[in-house]
């Protein structure tokens, strides 16, 4: 049986200035898995990210989500950016935060109403974030700031998941939590896609991982791919990490 | 009584303050106030070729050139910004000054001709602003100005509400705004289309100056008081209001210039607000510090109390000699101990309450896991746990 594919890359060039940060990418990625992209500092994993949300504009190549363009599958996909991508100053509330994550599915000039209301409500109360919900969101701490842009991402009800690095400056029971409900999500047959630094839990989170540095290294399943060989040729030093099964 | 002239300098300084705050607040959040300045400067060669093209300071045409030249300025500034090779505030410094330079030449060589000079661009003329009156078909119906900068409110005010969600969520988090279809360029180009817009209509009325302080300060004012976006928009507009008809009546009062008058009243409010604002302010924030201070002494002092069993570390003189603070903190600590009912103190030998215990252990703990969940309870009673 062939197995589904989420997300196909071809050929992704991508450049800031002219000068490219990722290379003649191809990469496919099966339905279902909770995948991790590795990869030193400057390696391209954001940008991976956001060429395949469209959000930057590759020099060559093309994406396809479910063998469609990106602009015709939306409402499949959830995107969940570096918490220190934004403004946490800006005057709003947890759950207005939480609200934004169903305006896709409202489209233009249509605003959210009750059953907009009642999916954020609820997307809070998966990360526990419900008390929270009128604080203003500077009033946050980190962990809880990240748990804000998790359940902005549950509310968009989406197949497909991108987290830029959602373990960034959280609490330890931040991260277990958020590691809790991205499985939860996988179990319920969603693609999760995660920017991760840890290397050392990459075995205990993920089933899926891709090796990152300019160019693809390689990627498949973690109890396959995930060894020294390809961490040393992704990071250039000797790498060992201990992989437990 | 006030004459009609009077209440209609007011309606036109109040109008061109709304129209100015509504764009304005969304500058600010974007951090992007510096390129109101550039745009109201940098429209003076698209009014002026604007004027040569139909010889009237009020034609709609030469408010749609002049807001383009805005558009133009905010497109050059992006452009050299991209190249990476000067910084954004370089870019601006470098652009509006240039095409405010070809306006301020196209004035003065046209001098005869153009009745436009640069004191009333910087400035305005608002209290001539009645004596140009809009006549249809004979029928005198009110100042020109008012009619113009009543129209662009009004389509301000229409877009506001049709897109107040695009705009928030692409000032917010333009990556999430992209990745669900709305195009942050869009909204972008969309917002600095009307601001140039504003600007040229209210130009007219309030000069190149007092554009950019009605479209910042209202909005930086409001940006201190409240954590909701749309009361920040309700705020700078009431400040906007409150600015433009004080002003006037101070001017009037000191027979002084309108524009300056109120841009004045503007800085007076920001000036206020910036020290008094509730939780933002500068005294509330000084308040803040000086709290903390205290709690973290407390802190040290019950985790001191905590590890040591034996009376002669727990003496009061103790707090003085060993702890080494001055009498006044030492006194300080004590109270609030006492008051909050964390410390017993017994012949001059202070103990830990079960209160105070718990407490510590929650606090150092809290410290040291940062786990938010468990001090809950406590951010209320102690700025030392919020945030």
């Amino acid at each position: 049986m062939k197995q589904t594919i989420a997300v196909q890359v071809d050929d992704l060039t991508v450049a800031y200035n002219y000068k490219p940060v990722l290379w003649d990418i191809d990469l496919e990625i099966p339905e279902g898995v909770l995948m991790a992209i590795v990869g030193p500092n400057g390696a391209g994993k954001s940008t991976l990210i956001k060429s395949i949300l469209g959000i930057l504009k590759p020099i060559a190549g093309s994406v396809s989500i479910y063998g469609k363009p990106y602009d015709k599958q939306r409402s499949l996909v959830a995107y969940v950016p570096q918490k220190g991508s934004v403004d946490w100053d800006f005057p709003t509330t947890a759950l207005d935060v939480v609200m934004m994550g169903t305006y896709g599915s409202l489209g233009w000039i249509k605003r959210p109403g009750q059953k907009e209301k009642k999916a954020a409500l609820e997307a809070l109360e998966k990360v526990g974030m419900l008390p929270f919900k009128n604080r203003q969101i500077s009033q946050l701490s980190g962990g809880q700031q990240q748990r804000i842009f998790l359940a902005r991402a549950l509310v968009q009800n989406a197949s497909i998941y991108f987290m830029d690095e959602p373990f960034q400056g959280v609490d330890a029971t931040t991260e277990i939590a958020i590691i809790n409900i991205l499985k939860e999500l996988r179990k319920a047959g969603k693609t999760v896609i995660v920017v991760h630094h840890d290397l050392q839990t990459v075995p205990e989170y993920f089933d899926w991982v891709t090796f990152l540095n300019v160019k693809k290294i390689a990627t498949g399943p973690v109890k396959d791919i995930f060894n020294d060989d390809n961490l040393t040729k992704t990071y250039g030093i000797n790498y060992k990490v201990s992989i437990q099964e | 009584m006030m004459s009609n002239a009077q209440i209609e300098i007011q309606l036109i300084a109040s109008l061109v303050a709304i129209a100015c705050a509504i764009p304005g607040t969304f500058l600010v959040l974007r951090k992007m106030a510096m390129i109101s300045d550039a745009i109201s400067h940098s429209i003076l060669p698209g009014i002026v070729i604007g004027f040569f093209i139909t010889q009237d300071l009020n034609s709609p045409l030469l408010i749609l050139l002049a807001a383009l030249t805005g558009i133009v300025t905010v497109v050059l500034v992006e452009y050299i910004q991209k190249t990476g090779l000067v910084k954004e505030d370089t870019a601006i410094g470098l652009v509006f000054p240039a095409l405010f330079s070809i306006g301020v030449i196209l004035i003065a060589k046209n001098a005869n001709d153009v009745h436009l000079d640069v004191d009333a661009v910087l400035l305005g003329e608002l209290a001539f602003a009645p004596f140009d009156r809009l006549i249809i078909s004979g029928i005198d119906v009110g100042p020109k100005s008012l009619w113009i900068i009543g129209g662009i409110l009004l389509v301000t005010i229409g877009l506001l509400f049709a897109f107040f969600k695009e705009l928030k969520v692409s000032t917010f988090d333009a990556g999430l705004a992209a990745s669900l279809g709305f195009s942050p360029a869009i909204i972008h180009y969309g917002l600095m289309a009307v601001s140039s817009v504003t600007t040229v209509g209210a130009f007219d009325a309030v000069g190149a100056i007092l554009v950019v302080a009605l479209m910042i300060a209202p909005a930086a004012s409001a940006y201190l008081l409240t954590n909701n976006l749309k009361r920040m928009l309700g705020y700078a507009i009431c400040f906007g209001v409150f600015a433009a008809i004080s002003g006037y009546w101070v001017a009037h009062w000191l027979d002084a210039s309108i524009a300056g008058s109120i841009t004045s009243m503007l800085g007076l409010l920001f000036l206020t607000v910036y020290l008094f604002a509730p939780s933002k302010g500068i005294i509330a924030v000084l308040y803040r510090e000086k709290q903390q201070r205290t709690e973290v002494s407390l802190l040290t002092f019950l985790l001191h109390l905590k590890n040591h069993t034996e009376e002669s570390e727990r003496h009061v003189n103790h707090l003085n000699e060993h702890i080494n603070w001055q009498k006044v903190r030492s006194k300080t600590v004590l109270d609030l101990a006492l008051k909050n009912n964390m410390i017993a103190i017994e012949n001059h030998i202070v103990s830990l309450t079960n209160k105070g215990n718990d407490f510590t252990t929650q606090a150092i703990d809290y410290i040291i896991t940062n786990e938010d969940a468990q001090i809950e309870h406590m951010k209320d009673d102690f700025f030392l746990f919020r945030g």
